[in-house]
């Protein structure tokens, strides 16, 4: 009975004269999962309110006094009221807007560098080689922690300070990675063959390999943003953080010292928020290396 | 390769990325930053002022002196005196170093039991209903943020509740054990989701293989192949997962520490960070990236002693 079923499968593929690309089964797989397509789904609405808070469709009066400071949640402030009397709905909506765009900007930064190391390493190998792992080995003998708190210790407060010091801190992983697959690709018969019909070394290495490891980035992408998330509250805490508009890792801070005087709507808010997005982007990373990392299937 | 000649070719490698460590430091502190003395000496300073200041910091050395001196700190742990408490750093970092180990050594001891044994359960009976579930809560665990268990466990257990001691710290065997329960308790709950899932991978990582498939064929039983065979082949990953988090131990816990008032390392790096205290931040991170090489270099010695497939790379 399989095999018949095997046979018709083959007959239906050489019909179309195409076997599927490795994206189109990944992206079956990913909708197969129910928990995929739902992180998809509420990333998407993250993604939605955080435009809309951009652009100041929803939430522009967050700065606005709605109420007596530190209400409740009731009828009128469905999540209660901060210190200022602002509403935390308004706020945590807001945050969102630093939460997508620090995960985003980071995740960028960090592509970018640990993709072009990563891809010239594994290519050239010799010492351009030694020289670049010799480079993220030092970036890497430096916790995480330390190394993130001093480079925005050193580049002071901001969005613009939290970006750099994220993204700097974050591209060694990738670039281990996609040295790795590059090194296995380089002398593959189709690199050789680019070579064969006079393709330069940039456009073997930029047009032929790179799509090939292309779903290394996504996978990492995608666990990249949570990290980014998690760490904005950390530099927030130590009040190298966000200034002068909502984040949920400001929220968070505020709530140090309100909860000993019974709020904890803020607190809750932030850290609910928080919660949703980055559970949805650590099972979408996790269904996304299923999908796209066959040699990985089931093991985590 | 011999393995004498890995192990030293390992352990030469240490001074490359130690001497990159401080590049990185230097250019980070020495080079980006902001004029420190501005700082320090606040709005209105006058140019003499600073000047003296610039020299009396010996940030008017030239700059190849200056990374010198990072170097030098690196090797001899000479870190010079805060600027805030005008103490010797080393002197600080002795002070600090017993009460962040108070917290995190029990904390890691622990967790690492709870994570190993639940690791081992879920990765019996994989693919039932409670492995995954576990996989779940895990991934749960984890995307929570640290500060709201910190701030969650505080006013909970111990302000609501009166579980614990809310804050503070006193030194000495038997005194310090109240003050630290609840930060072990907190330091437990976060790494049990990260770890669960490390053991858990690692151990279904070798569960697939060949040899088990054979030890099954000759008729073992389950606890036997698991515990005789899957454990110590997974042990390798394990023990280098461990080896690797024990300079975090030194380092202590940056949030935790602050939240509860133990006077550790972590507390003293926050608190620097807080006024601006260039040295013991710059000490800090020169520490945590000296302790990170060492218990690396560690990892892998042991990894070539242990497994002979490494020596053949």
């Amino acid at each position: 009975m399989e095999q018949v079923e095997t046979i018709q499968v083959i007959e239906v593929k050489e019909e179309k004269h195409k076997s599927k690309s490795l994206w189109q089964h990944a992206f079956e797989a990913l909708m197969r999962d129910r928990w995929a397509v739902a992180s998809l789904v509420v990333i998407g609405i993250y993604a939605i309110v955080a435009f809309l808070t951009a652009t100041g469709l929803i939430a522009a009066d967050w700065a606005k006094e709605v109420g007596p400071s530190y209400a409740p949640p009731s009828f009128d402030h469905i999540f209660g009221t901060d210190i200022f009397g602002r509403s935390v709905l308004s706020k945590t909506l807001k945050g969102a807007e630093v939460a997508i765009s620090v995960g985003i900007v980071t995740g960028i930064i960090a592509v970018f560098i640990g993709v072009v190391l990563g891809a010239i390493a594994g290519y050239f190998g010799g010492i351009i080689d030694e020289i670049i792992v010799w480079f993220y080995t030092t970036f890497n003998s430096i916790p995480y922690i330390m190394l993130l708190v001093a480079i925005s210790f050193i580049l002071g407060k901001g969005l613009g300070a939290i970006y750099l010091a994220l993204g700097l801190t974050s591209w060694e992983g990738l670039c281990r990675v996609i040295r790795a697959e590059v090194m296995r690709h380089k002398d593959r018969e189709y690199v050789q063959a680019a070579k064969a019909i006079g393709a330069g070394d940039m456009r073997r290495l930029f047009k032929h390999i790179l799509p090939n490891v292309l779903h290394l980035v996504i996978i990492n992408f995608s666990l990249q943003f949570q990290t980014a998330i998690k760490s904005e509250v950390i530099l927030s805490y130590l009040g190298l953080g966000v200034q002068g508009r909502p984040s949920w890792g400001t929220m968070i801070d505020d709530a140090k010292l309100e909860l000993a005087r019974g709020v904890w709507w803020q607190l809750v808010s932030a850290t609910v928020a928080m919660f949703i997005v980055v559970l949805a982007f650590n099972i979408l990373g996790d269904a996304l290396r299923d999908a796209l990392d066959p040699k990985l299937k089931g093991k985590s | 390769m011999n393995i004498y000649v890995y192990i030293f070719r390992r352990i030469l490698y240490v001074i490359p990325v130690l001497l990159g460590v401080c590049l990185i430091i230097f250019v980070l502190f020495n080079l980006v930053s902001p004029d420190p003395t501005l700082m320090m000496l606040g709005r209105h300073a006058t140019l003499k002022q600073m000047l003296e200041l610039r020299h009396e910091l010996g940030l008017d050395r030239s700059l190849p002196l200056q990374y010198l001196d990072i170097v030098k700190s690196a090797f001899t742990f000479d870190f010079g005196r805060s600027w805030s408490t005008k103490q010797e750093i080393v002197e600080m970092i002795r002070n600090g170093a017993i009460p962040s180990l108070t917290v995190t050594v029990p904390s890691f001891i622990i967790a690492l039991a709870i994570s190993l044994v639940i690791a081992l359960f879920v990765a019996f009976y994989r693919g039932a209903w409670y492995d995954r579930f576990s996989v779940l809560i895990c991934v749960g665990m984890m995307s929570l943020p640290s500060l709201a268990y910190i701030l969650f466990g505080q006013k909970i257990l111990a302000y609501d509740l009166g579980l614990f001691e809310i804050s503070g710290y006193e030194h000495g065997f038997p005194a310090f054990i109240p003050y630290v329960i609840l930060p072990c308790v907190i330091w437990i709950m976060l790494s049990i989701g990260p770890d669960v899932r490390f053991y858990r991978t690692v151990i279904l990582d070798e569960v697939y293989m060949d040899y088990v498939r054979t030890a099954r064929a000759k008729g073992l039983s389950e606890t036997v192949i698991l515990f005789k065979h899957v454990l110590k082949n997974a042990m390798i990953p394990i023990i280098t997962w461990v080896v690797i988090q024990i300079p975090f131990l030194i380092l202590g816990a940056l949030l935790l520490e602050s939240f509860f008032g133990i006077p550790g390392l972590g507390g003293i790096t926050l608190n620097a960070i807080n006024s601006a205290d260039f040295p013991v931040v710059r000490a800090m991170t020169i520490l945590s990236a000296v302790a990170y090489i060492i218990f690396s270099v560690i990892t892998d010695v042991l990894y070539t002693l242990v497994d002979p497939r490494v020596r053949l790379k």
